[in-house]
C-alpha cells in the first residue's frame, strides 16, 4: 500500500457533484451528514472544492451538459481519488438510459479521461444513507 | 448571456458548495449590491417528456416520480390524475385518502428540509441539524407505507399500490404527535430567534404585485400575500372532506417565507390526522381495462407550487404527448424581481427562499448526432419570434404587434 492511499484512507474529505440526478441520492448524501447518520464522527467531511477532495460522490446520469464540467472538476482533484457512483442513475443510468440528453454512465466519462481510475458503485434509487455508508466503508476497507 | 461589458461579474455556480445541483447565477455586481442577475439552467435536462412517450400509462408514475426526488408523490399524482380524467375514472375513496396522506407526509419532509437549508445557507448549522434530525420519523414512516424513504411509487392509475395497514395506524399517530411535538419547538425556536430576525426579515423581499406579475405559485406565492392553494381552489384527492386552512403571510420576505411553510407543517400534520380518523374501508384501486383516446390535465399543489401535467393518448398503450410545468419553472424567473438590490451576502438566501428545484424545471437543450448543443435558448427564441410573424402574416393579422416589455 503506498503512503497516499494510507493517508486517504484514515479520513477522506468528499465533494459532491450532480450531474443531473433527481436530488434524492444527493439528499440521501446530505442525510448521512445530519445527527442520525453523522459520518463526520468517522472524519468524513464533506468540503466546497474538488481540490481539497479525496473521493468525489457523483450522482446523476450524466447529461450532455455536465459532462464537461464532471470531466473538469476530476482533473481539478488530487490523485489519487476515489470516485463513487452513487444511486443507479450514476452506476448506469437507471431509468433514463434511452434519453437523449444522457451521456453517462459515470463510469464510462471517468475512464476516458483517466483509465486507472478508482470507481465504486453505490446502488439503489435511491440508496439509503445506511448504503452508503456501508459503499463507502467497502471501497476504502479494499483499498 | 446578457452583455455585462465592463461590470464586475461574480459567478455562482455550475459546482458551488451551496447548492445540491448544478444550476449557474451571474450576478452583475456594483460593490456588494447585485445590479443584474442571469439564471443559466438545463444542466440537468434528462428529456423525461419523451421517454414518458416511450412508456405504457403504467409504467410514467415511476418515471416521473423521478423528475424530481423531493416531489416524488406529487409528479405522480398530477399524471395519475390527467390520465383518470381522459379515461373517466374514479378511484375508490380509500385510494384518495392514501393519496392525500403520502402527499402531505411529502409536505413536512419537504418542508422541514427547506427550513434547514436555509438555516444552513445563513450558517446557522444547528438549525439544518435540527430541522433534518426531525424529518427522519417522516422518512421512516414513509420507508413502512410505501417500501422506499422518497421515490414512493405509491400511486396508480385507478388506485394506489401499497395500502396503509390497519395495525400501523396508532404508531403512526404517536409518532404524528413527536414530529409535532418536534416541529413545535423548532418553529418557536426560530420565530423568536433574534439573529434569524436580523438575517431574514425584509430580505429578499418579493411584492405582492411583483409575485402576481411573476405568476408565482406555492410557498412563494403566499408569502407574498397571494391567497392560492390548489388543494382549495380545485380540490383533488380528499382534500374537500377535510379541515384545514390556507397560511398566507403577507410580507414576501424570506421570513415570510419560512413563516408559511412552518406553519404549512402543522395544518399538513393535521390533515394527516384527520385523513387517518376518518380512512374509509374497501378496496385500494379499481380494475382499469384501457385508456381510450383523449386529452387531459392534472394538477397538484406540491410543496414548492403548483404542479401541472397535461396528457394526450390515441387509444394505444403510451401517451403520445406528455407536458409537465414544474412550479420552479415559474418560482424561478421571480429572483430578478427579489434579488435586485440585495447585497451579495443575502442573494444565496434569497435564491434559495423559492426553493428551487432544478430537476423539475430544466427544459430544452437542441442537439445534434454527436450530442453537440446545437439550438441554445436565444436560438430558440429568436425561432419563435420569427414563427410567430410568419403566423402573423399569412393569416393577416401584421397589424397587431406585441407590447414590448
Amino acid at each position: 500500500m503506498s503512503w497516499n492511499i494510507w493517508a486517504l484512507k484514515k479520513s477522506p474529505w468528499v465533494f459532491h457533484v450532480n450531474t443531473g440526478a433527481c436530488n434524492n441520492c444527493d439528499i440521501e448524501i446530505v442525510n448521512c451528514l445530519t445527527p442520525k447518520f453523522d459520518v463526520e464522527r468517522f472524519g468524513i467531511k464533506l468540503v466546497g472544492s474538488p481540490r481539497h477532495a479525496d473521493a468525489l460522490l457523483v450522482t446523476g446520469a450524466v447529461t450532455a451538459q455536465a459532462r464537461p464540467r464532471l470531466e473538469e472538476v476530476y482533473r481539478q482533484t488530487p490523485k489519487p481519488c476515489v470516485v463513487f457512483a452513487i444511486g443507479a442513475c450514476a452506476c448506469d443510468r437507471g431509468i433514463f438510459h434511452n434519453s437523449y440528453h444522457v451521456v453517462g454512465p459515470v463510469d464510462k466519462i471517468i475512464k476516458a479521461i483517466d483509465p486507472d481510475a478508482i470507481i465504486a458503485y453505490v446502488p439503489g434509487c435511491p440508496p439509503k444513507p445506511e448504503a452508503i455508508i456501508s459503499g463507502v466503508v467497502k471501497a476504502l476497507a479494499v483499498l | 448571456m446578457k452583455k455585462t461589458i465592463g461590470k464586475p461579474v461574480l459567478a455562482v455556480g455550475p459546482f458551488h458548495p451551496l447548492q445540491e445541483e448544478i444550476e449557474f447565477f451571474q450576478l452583475t455586481i456594483d460593490g456588494e449590491i447585485v445590479t443584474d442577475i442571469d439564471v443559466r439552467i438545463s444542466y440537468n435536462h434528462r428529456g423525461i417528456e419523451k421517454i414518458s412517450e416511450t412508456l405504457q400509462y403504467d409504467q410514467v408514475p415511476f418515471l416521473v416520480s423521478r423528475i424530481c426526488g423531493i416531489c416524488s408523490a406529487s409528479h405522480p399524482l398530477a399524471y395519475v390524475q390527467a390520465v383518470e380524467e381522459m379515461a373517466d375514472i374514479t378511484p375508490p375513496d380509500r385510494a384518495m385518502y392514501i393519496r392525500t396522506i403520502i402527499n402531505e407526509l411529502e409536505r413536512i419532509h419537504s418542508h422541514l428540509l427547506w427550513v434547514g437549508l436555509g438555516g444552513h445557507f445563513i450558517g446557522y448549522d444547528t438549525v439544518f441539524m435540527w430541522a433534518w434530525k426531525y424529518r427522519e420519523p417522516v422518512l421512516e414512516l414513509l420507508e413502512e407505507i410505501t417500501g422506499n424513504r422518497n421515490n414512493y411509487g405509491n400511486v396508480k392509475v385507478g388506485g394506489c399500490r401499497e395500502d396503509i395497514k390497519d395495525e400501523i395506524i396508532p404508531r403512526m399517530l404517536k409518532e404524528l404527535e413527536t414530529v409535532e411535538r418536534k416541529t413545535d419547538m423548532l418553529t418557536n425556536a426560530i420565530l423568536d430567534d433574534p439573529v434569524l430576525h436580523a438575517r431574514l426579515k425584509g430580505v429578499g423581499i418579493l411584492t405582492r404585485e411583483d409575485a402576481i406579475k411573476c405568476a408565482v405559485t406555492g410557498p412563494t406565492a403566499r408569502g407574498s400575500g397571494v391567497d392560492i392553494d390548489v388543494r382549495r381552489d380545485d380540490p383533488y384527492a380528499a382534500y374537500s372532506d377535510l379541515d384545514w386552512k390556507v397560511i398566507v403571510q403577507p410580507e414576501g420576505d424570506v421570513f415570510a417565507k419560512a413563516v408559511v411553510r412552518l406553519l404549512e407543517t402543522f395544518e399538513a400534520i393535521k390533515i394527516i390526522r384527520q385523513a387517518l380518523n376518518k380512512l374509509p374501508g374497501g378496496p385500494i384501486a379499481v380494475e382499469v381495462k384501457d385508456i381510450p383516446a383523449g386529452e387531459a390535465v392534472g394538477h397538484v399543489e406540491a410543496p414548492r407550487g403548483e404542479t401541472f401535467h397535461y396528457v394526450r393518448g390515441d387509444g394505444g398503450n403510451t401517451p403520445v404527448r406528455h407536458k409537465v410545468r414544474a412550479p420552479s419553472y415559474v418560482n424561478v424567473p421571480s429572483f430578478a424581481a427579489s434579488c435586485i438590490g440585495q447585497s451579495i451576502s443575502d442573494v444565496t438566501l434569497t435564491l434559495a427562499s423559492v426553493d428551487p428545484c432544478y430537476s423539475c424545471t430544466e427544459r430544452i437543450a437542441v442537439i445534434d448526432s454527436d450530442n453537440k448543443i446545437v439550438c441554445d435558448y436565444n436560438m430558440l427564441v429568436k425561432l419563435s419570434r420569427e414563427k410567430t410573424q410568419r403566423i402573423k402574416e399569412e393569416s393577416g393579422l401584421e397589424g397587431i404587434t406585441l407590447k414590448e416589455e
